[in-house]
């Protein structure tokens, strides 16, 4: 499957995928009206580690073997077997964070506002997630795998 | 001390399309834009704001423009507004007024009062999409003559080491120091991708560039900063630094807080240590001492590679490169008043040196008539902006230009001017690596050759138009240019008829 990988010697910790991800998931796709006016307030699905000079943006990695869905109480968490992508019934999840604890990566978050989780879903229904399109510095890449990456 | 400086810029904040996300806080270098956490808001403070637009250009719902700070003084044509706040900025630090990139000032551009020619009727123009049209360059000495064998029709004469350019533009001297090693990468990898050169500058060559030394033309200045025999060897060509166009007659000065460990051990000196060349190469007080560096430098590459020289043009450089030309120069490189740097004192980037036009006009018309044009081929830089300025320069007489502020805008440069603050917010004129990462030698590289690209295809409009098929028919063939309100001293020194005429 194809997944996004980080650059990280090109991240230069701007957040705009942080910013793109939130209007991507919002109900308007407008950012000004996802930050501004949405009830719920739409969340991102990843968030930048920093500490200078290192940055990167970190989100679910869609594992092989995902903790996750092997955690999950409810049945709420289920890796696609077509596809690969590890994806979240939103119905279903109760917010219990079973799957934060444990998640290696700390890539799952807490909608509180909502009571259940938000984690990447790839952008279904887009042909390259939004973090990756908008990111300025191109250091997001969406491939089969990651050879060739690193320098 | 309360400083007296106005603001120079405005930052005008569209509180309805503002969403508080925080892109210009953290882009900002000059720390204009902060969070406040009690207002849970984002607030600017316009005092150090540099006009760099990177905020502007970075924020995700185009919430900020970046303005001129309106407060005018009473009118005054001889106290401007920049002569007012340079004196209140020597009052407050007793020092020199340091700046970055070139010469600002209004003095004339020859190159808007120089005008191509084209075809009409008598001489067919062609069209470069359907003919072939040959922008490909060599730099070196050429031969006076030509002998061949009789029968083999091989080669008699020994030819000097040539260069080959497949368009006419390099990148210009920028040193590993004082811009950072991605803005070198990117260089290199363009000029590799263009088939073209690019220029090490003062500060050595970094090791994980080495594998692009055939587009490698290695500085030799005064201060020999990463001089080595492998750095020599590495290169396409080797380049004597005399002076260059934005500081003539004093040399570089980088900052010891640039000198981290990866430049400290390309320039060979300790790490957060100023880098200060000497204003004169101290071996060279003469043409005859230029000679020997000259020769020894062949001596060193087994005469393999041409050596080129850069000066500043000053008042006198025709007789100078004509003694250049003579101690053995196999390029002469002169870099005119525009041209810019990552620091220079600015009373002497403003001041100090002439336009690079009538430079060029006059030494190629004394080398010419001195019958050794042959012999060295010209280079000029220093404000050459666009395709047109190529044209016009080669016109008036060049083999090629380098640019360098062209090269940096294609970076991402608004020739915001604090390249000698080291907090470029674009990541180009610094060391610090939470900034260095700002230029992606990927995306860099692509903005470079996309730029070459460009040019050479409207230099190949342009010659096409003229109705010649090379740029060597160009070369030097100032009756294709046309001289508009100038006065009849610049036409004569310029070699160029009045429009009209």
């Amino acid at each position: 499957m194809r997944k996004i990988y980080i650059k990280e010697q090109a991240c230069i910790g701007c957040h705009l995928c942080e910013v793109y991800c939130r209007v991507e998931h919002s109900q308007s796709k407008d950012p000004i009206k996802a930050f501004k006016k949405e009830s719920p307030q739409p969340l991102a699905r990843l968030s930048v580690e920093e500490r200078k000079p290192v940055s990167f943006s970190i989100r679910c990695q869609h594992c092989d073997e995902p903790s996750c869905v092997y955690a999950c109480l409810t049945g709420a968490l289920q890796k696609d077997a077509r596809t690969g992508t590890v994806t979240v019934d939103e119905e279903r999840c109760t917010g219990c964070w079973t799957c934060i604890l444990v998640c290696p990566f700390g890539a799952i978050r807490r909608d509180v506002q909502q009571g259940r989780i938000a984690k990447c879903d790839l952008c279904a229904g887009r042909d390259v997630p939004a973090c990756v399109a908008n990111c300025p510095n191109e250091a997001l890449v969406y491939v089969q795998n990651k050879a060739g990456l690193e320098r | 001390m309360k400083t007296y400086l106005p603001a120079k810029f405005m930052v005008e904040r569209d509180p309805e399309r503002c969403i508080q996300c925080q892109v210009c806080v953290n882009q900002c270098t000059f720390d204009v834009h902060r969070h406040d956490p009690d207002q849970e808001m984002v607030r600017s403070g316009e005092e150090n704001c540099v006009g760099c637009h990177r905020c502007a250009i970075f924020c995700p719902t185009r919430a900020l423009a970046i303005k001129r700070n309106p407060l005018d003084y009473r009118e005054n044509y001889n106290w401007r507004p920049e002569v007012i706040e340079d004196i209140i900025k020597q009052a407050e630090t007793g020092g020199v007024l340091l700046t970055g990139m070139g010469d600002d000032k209004s003095q004339r551009i020859y190159w808007d009062h120089l005008l191509l020619n084209a075809s009409q009727v008598t001489n067919p123009s062609i069209d470069p999409l359907r003919e072939p049209m040959e922008l490909v360059t060599y730099l070196g000495q050429k031969p006076e003559r030509v002998e061949v064998e009789r029968h083999s029709l091989s080669l008699k004469t020994k030819i000097a080491p040539q260069v080959k350019l497949e368009v006419p533009v390099m990148f210009s001297a920028m040193s590993y120091g004082a811009v950072s090693l991605n803005v070198h990468e990117s260089l290199a990898r363009a000029a590799a991708e263009a088939g073209t050169l690019w220029n090490t500058g003062e500060g050595g060559l970094h090791p994980s560039l080495y594998k692009y030394g055939g587009n490698t033309i290695v500085q030799v200045a005064s201060g020999r900063f990463g001089v080595h025999s492998e750095y020599l060897d590495a290169a396409r060509v080797i380049e004597i630094k005399i002076g260059q166009g934005a500081k003539p007659g004093i040399g570089g000065h980088l900052p010891g807080e640039k000198v981290s460990a990866e430049v400290s051990m390309t320039r060979m000196i300790p790490q957060w240590t100023d880098a200060l060349s000497p204003a004169p190469q101290h071996d060279i007080y003469s043409i005859e001492d230029l000679a020997q560096l000259v020769y020894a430098l062949k001596e060193a590459t087994d005469y393999a590679k041409p050596v080129s020289v850069k000066i500043a043009a000053v008042h006198n450089s025709a007789a100078i490169a004509s003694g250049m030309v003579r101690a053995g120069a196999d390029i002469i490189v002169l870099d005119g008043l525009r041209g810019a740097t990552g620091a220079a004192p600015k009373v002497i980037r403003d001041n100090v040196g002439i336009p690079i036009e009538l430079a060029l006009a006059s030494v190629d018309s004394r080398l010419m008539q001195e019958g050794m044009r042959n012999r060295a081929s010209i280079v000029v830089s220093g404000g050459i902006r666009n395709s047109g300025d190529l044209a016009k320069a080669i016109a008036l007489g060049a083999d090629a230009v380098y640019i360098g502020t062209a090269a940096l805008v294609a970076l991402g440069c608004t020739l915001c001017q604090q390249c000698h603050t080291g907090k470029c917010a674009w990541g180009i004129c610094t060391t610090d690596l939470a900034l260095t990462k700002r230029v992606n030698p990927d995306i860099g590289a692509r903005r470079l050759a996309n730029l070459l690209r460009g040019w050479s295809l409207e230099l190949k409009d342009i010659l096409g138009g003229m109705g010649v098929n090379a740029v060597e028919s160009l070369r030097g063939n100032r009756l294709h240019l046309r001289g508009v309100g100038l006065t009849d001293t610049e036409l004569e020194i310029l070699g160029v008829r009045m429009a009209g005429s």
